[in-house]
């Protein structure tokens, strides 16, 4: 059943002629060819498809494209402005926050969320607050790091 | 010592002209594909075929192993069959090119995992990239510089004792004014030189880059979603593929009704045997139309289960083999006073990584091209030539970034289906496996058994050591303590039982083997420091000879702040140390542990390793980290759950690997020793993890967990 939903994507309208039941992973992989978002496990337990949406992230892998009609979508593509990186992409550089890279995209909005409900959570808060997110290489304290130096540019740099 | 005498090439075996001759052809072909420049090639033989078993045995092409490219523009591209998975070859690889070959850092760019230009490997595991391909890019790299060199002294028609290399320009010692860049000499000339004579690598001493940390040089693709893995390529026409799966291993496909898929607009259904596939434009759309296939499997009966293996293992086991001894067990019997018998006991583990395996196949004009990840490519390659039936140079894989392996992704079962598809349906085909398929065709860390008998005498000196270790295999088997009278039974020595010893797949893990010796040797160790009244690290002190070892344990006690004391102490705090890939680790650890619950908390880790050279420390300082995280989770909760070949576990739900509220405080110290070639690094500090928790554990309860993972109710069990 084809549904017409537009929404905000990456700061640009996005008008879609799918089924609305489909997953948005699988609409934002496949025909918005945006694969920064990974699959990880398909039941919203890993994170590594997180996503924002009215600058809350979202699992992707759960949430109906329907869900988010009329709503402002962010992915990690979309989260550097120009060419002028996020604070939080800036601190996992900078602190080798990452591995393999796979979880480093739900990581990232997930943080960029954390940072939003809280501005300067303390380090037992990054850590709850990042507790649902897995990754397997085992980066977790240079992420909490990255998360906590992000904390004091993202003061200024948010918007 | 002179890092020369560590170099694993023996260049009396290489033979160029024999390779130019065999594929005169393919090597045209090769270099038109490179784009000209200057390209350096090395051919395997000796010690690198020994230290690599499979190297220049059949299928290996001699003659393209090119390990660089300098291009007119200067560039330089590092050529390797090595593939990154997050352990950061990317960025080390890319320093000991470019130090040895006195090129910008920033010049290097490294090309990875494609069969089509890299040189043959055969796989990325065991720690080996630095060790032993390292060596073989390092001797390219510096004889690259020695040719670079003649064509400067041809330029310049000045001896090439004269001249300097620095930062990719050479000039003449005695006139500055006469310099040229690497860039301007590769100009015009498509040269390829072979490795002929035995290179002069730097010596720590001269390193400019090597010894530096170095952030990753992918980090910028990886934060802004840029970087691409297997299941992110796109291309015209691509199918998605959903593979019908049975409910356990050894299930036998009885009865299947197809109707409902083909119901669904747009899926096609490929049917070979019992290869059952679902294919469409959108791969949520091919899963769905997949679960409306009926189909009935016969499920043979569960004999074994997670909670009886053991006893099953036990019986099924081979005699074995010794594979280490000395003095006469007999005599160490009756030297000790005192004797201990204990056996350990150890789970499947999964690797679990957050990708799942994925491919992306695609056949045109008699090619068939697949992304895969991979950490063997070239393992891949042949077998997808096998599977479709296409001649080896006929298959071409690249290996985009891989999202996590630690051993799991050697089996390349998606790549083989992936080109089965995509040569059945004549289009692109991606297999992106669920994480249910995941868990159900993961090669898991076997369940293992280890049996030890030891002993120590009246002085509390250590008499006897009989160990035997079941299914686990052989890798961190062997002791280095001084025990007079000692034996080594591996039963069998490898890490993949033989037929009807699991009921699924078993293979690599991280460090294979090494983790569960190490958990029973240390553990038991660490027993007999309690009988003896010692120390723990005293104890172990007192039967090392080996300067490495002993150099760790006490810097590891040093940065720990270790205070002596007779286990258990009540402080909650334990050691253990091993070696693995030629690394030496020892770790202290303190825990807390639930007196009702039996919960551990682990509260800090210290780490001191030495691992010879060191090329990026940064890079091996996360490793270490990545390894401590990782082996929270064997030490402490993770285990595969099955019923016969049915898995229990198929998702992170009930598969409990480290979490951000598992961290302890981690510490790592990496001792200098620049005298010893580079070892291990992405392995060996994962080893120690379940015997310090372990040790700790009984020095903060009196508890001995023989059994690992170290569940709450395993642990509340030992404290009765």
């Amino acid at each position: 059943m084809a549904n017409t939903i537009s929404f905000r994507l990456n700061g640009k309208p996005v008008r879609l002629r799918v089924d609305g039941n489909r997953k948005l992973l699988w609409v934002l992989r496949t025909e918005l060819e945006l694969t920064g978002t990974k699959f990880g496990c398909g039941h919203g337990v890993c994170g590594a498809c997180a996503v924002l949406v009215d600058d809350r992230p979202v699992r992707a892998c759960m949430a109906q494209v329907a869900s988010v009609g009329g709503k402002k979508v962010v992915t990690i593509e979309g989260l550097a402005k120009d060419d002028d990186l996020h604070p939080l992409q800036k601190a996992f550089m900078e602190k080798d926050a990452l591995q393999c890279g796979f979880c480093t995209p739900g990581m990232i909005l997930t943080a960029y969320g954390l940072l939003r409900s809280k501005r300067k959570p303390s380090r037992d808060e990054i850590i709850r607050g990042m507790d649902g997110n897995l990754c397997r290489c085992g980066a977790h304290t240079r992420i909490v790091d990255a998360i906590q130096s992000a904390a004091a540019e993202v003061k200024q740099a948010d918007r | 010592m002179n890092a020369n005498d560590d170099l694993p090439l023996d260049f009396q075996e290489n033979d160029p002209t024999w390779a130019l001759q065999a594929h005169p052809h393919s090597r045209r072909e090769f270099l038109k594909r490179l784009g000209g420049g200057i390209v350096i090639f090395v051919g395997f033989g000796g010690k690198l075929a020994g230290a690599d078993a499979r190297f220049g045995q059949r299928g290996v092409p001699n003659d393209f192993n090119a390990f660089l490219r300098i291009a007119e523009d200067g560039r330089v591209t590092c050529l390797t069959g090595k593939i990154e998975m997050g352990q950061g070859p990317i960025t080390s690889l890319v320093q000991m090119l470019a130090d040895e070959l006195d090129a910008p850092y920033e010049s290097v760019d490294i090309l990875m995992g494609d069969t089509d230009l890299c040189p043959w490997d055969m796989g990325t595991w065991g720690s080996r990239t630095t060790r032993f391909f390292g060596a073989a890019l390092r001797a390219a790299a510096a004889e690259a510089r020695g040719v670079l060199l003649e064509l400067a002294s041809e330029t310049f028609r000045v001896p090439v004792s004269r001249l300097q290399a620095k930062d990719g320009v050479i000039f003449d010692r005695k006139n500055q004014k006469k310099r040229v860049t690497y860039g301007t000499l590769a100009k015009g000339k498509p040269i390829a030189r072979h490795l002929t004579v035995k290179p002069e690598l730097k010596d720590v001493a001269e390193f400019r880059i090597m010894g530096q940390p170095k952030l990753r040089r992918d980090s910028l693709e990886k934060v802004t979603g840029k970087a691409k893995y297997a299941a992110d390529i796109r291309l015209p026409r691509m199918l998605y593929a959903s593979i019908l799966r049975p409910p356990a291993h050894g299930a036998k496909l009885r009865h299947i009704d197809r109707s409902g898929a083909r119901k669904v607009a747009g899926v096609t259904v490929v049917e070979d045997g019992n290869f059952i596939a679902v294919l469409h434009e959108l791969p949520d759309v091919a899963q769905q139309a997949l679960g409306r296939i009926k189909a009935k499997f016969d499920v043979p009966p569960a004999t074994v289960t997670d909670e009886n293996i053991h006893e099953h293992l036990i019986r099924v086991a081979p005699i074995g083999d010794v594979a280490a001894g000395g003095g006469d067990l007999a005599k160490g019997r009756k030297l000790a006073t005192r004797t201990f018998e204990t056996t350990f006991f150890d789970g499947y583990v999964a690797h679990a990584p957050i990708e799942t395996h994925a491919a992306l196949a695609n056949i045109e004009a008699g090619k068939c091209t697949v992304w895969a990840s991979t950490q063997n490519p070239f393992g891949a390659r042949d077998q997808i030539a096998r599977a479709i039936g296409f001649p080896g140079e006929r298959v071409r894989v690249i290996t985009p970034f891989v999202g996590g392996g630690f051993g799991g992704k050697t089996g390349n079962m998606q790549a083989v289906e992936a080109a089965r598809l995509a040569k059945a349906v004549g289009r692109p085909v991606q297999v992106m496996r669920t994480r249910e398929e995941e868990f159900f065709y993961d090669t898991f860390r076997p369940a293992a058994i280890v049996n030890i008998r030891s002993g120590i005498d009246d002085s509390g000196r250590m008499t006897l050591w009989d160990y035997e270790v079941l299914f686990a295999g052989q890798r961190g088997s062997e002791h280095f303590y001084n025990i007079p009278h000692h034996r080594t039974t591996v039963r069998p020595r490898g890490w993949i039982g033989g037929r009807g010893t699991h009921p699924f797949a078993t293979g690599a893990w991280r460090a294979p083997a090494n983790n569960t010796n190490t958990f029973a040797r240390e553990s038991q160790i660490d027993l007999m420091a309690m009988a003896a009244g010692a120390d723990p690290i005293e104890f172990r002190l007192k039967h090392l000879d080996d300067p490495r070892m002993i150099r760790v344990l006490r810097a590891a006690a040093k940065h720990f702040g270790w205070t002596p004391a007779k286990s258990p102490s009540k402080r909650g705090v334990g050691v253990a140390c091993g070696i693995d890939a030629g690394t030496y680790v020892a770790a202290i650890a303190e825990v807390a542990v639930g007196a009702r619950t039996g919960e551990v908390e682990v509260r800090r880790v210290l780490c001191a390793q030495e691992m010879g050279i060191v090329i990026n420390p940064q890079g091996a300082t996360i490793q270490m980290e990545g390894c401590i995280t990782m082996g929270l989770g064997y030490a402490l909760s993770e285990e595969v759950h099955f019923k016969g070949g049915q898995i229990l576990d198929t998702n992170f739900k009930h598969y409990e690997i480290p979490r951000f509220s598992r961290l302890p405080k981690i510490e790592t110290v990496i001792l200098e020793a620049n005298d010893i070639s580079p070892q291990g690094g992405g392995e060996p500090t994962i080893i120690v993890m379940g015997a310090v928790i372990a040790n700790a554990i009984h020095d903060a309860t009196g508890a001995r967990v023989r059994r690992m993972p170290m569940t709450p109710e395993r642990v509340k069990a030992a404290m009765r």
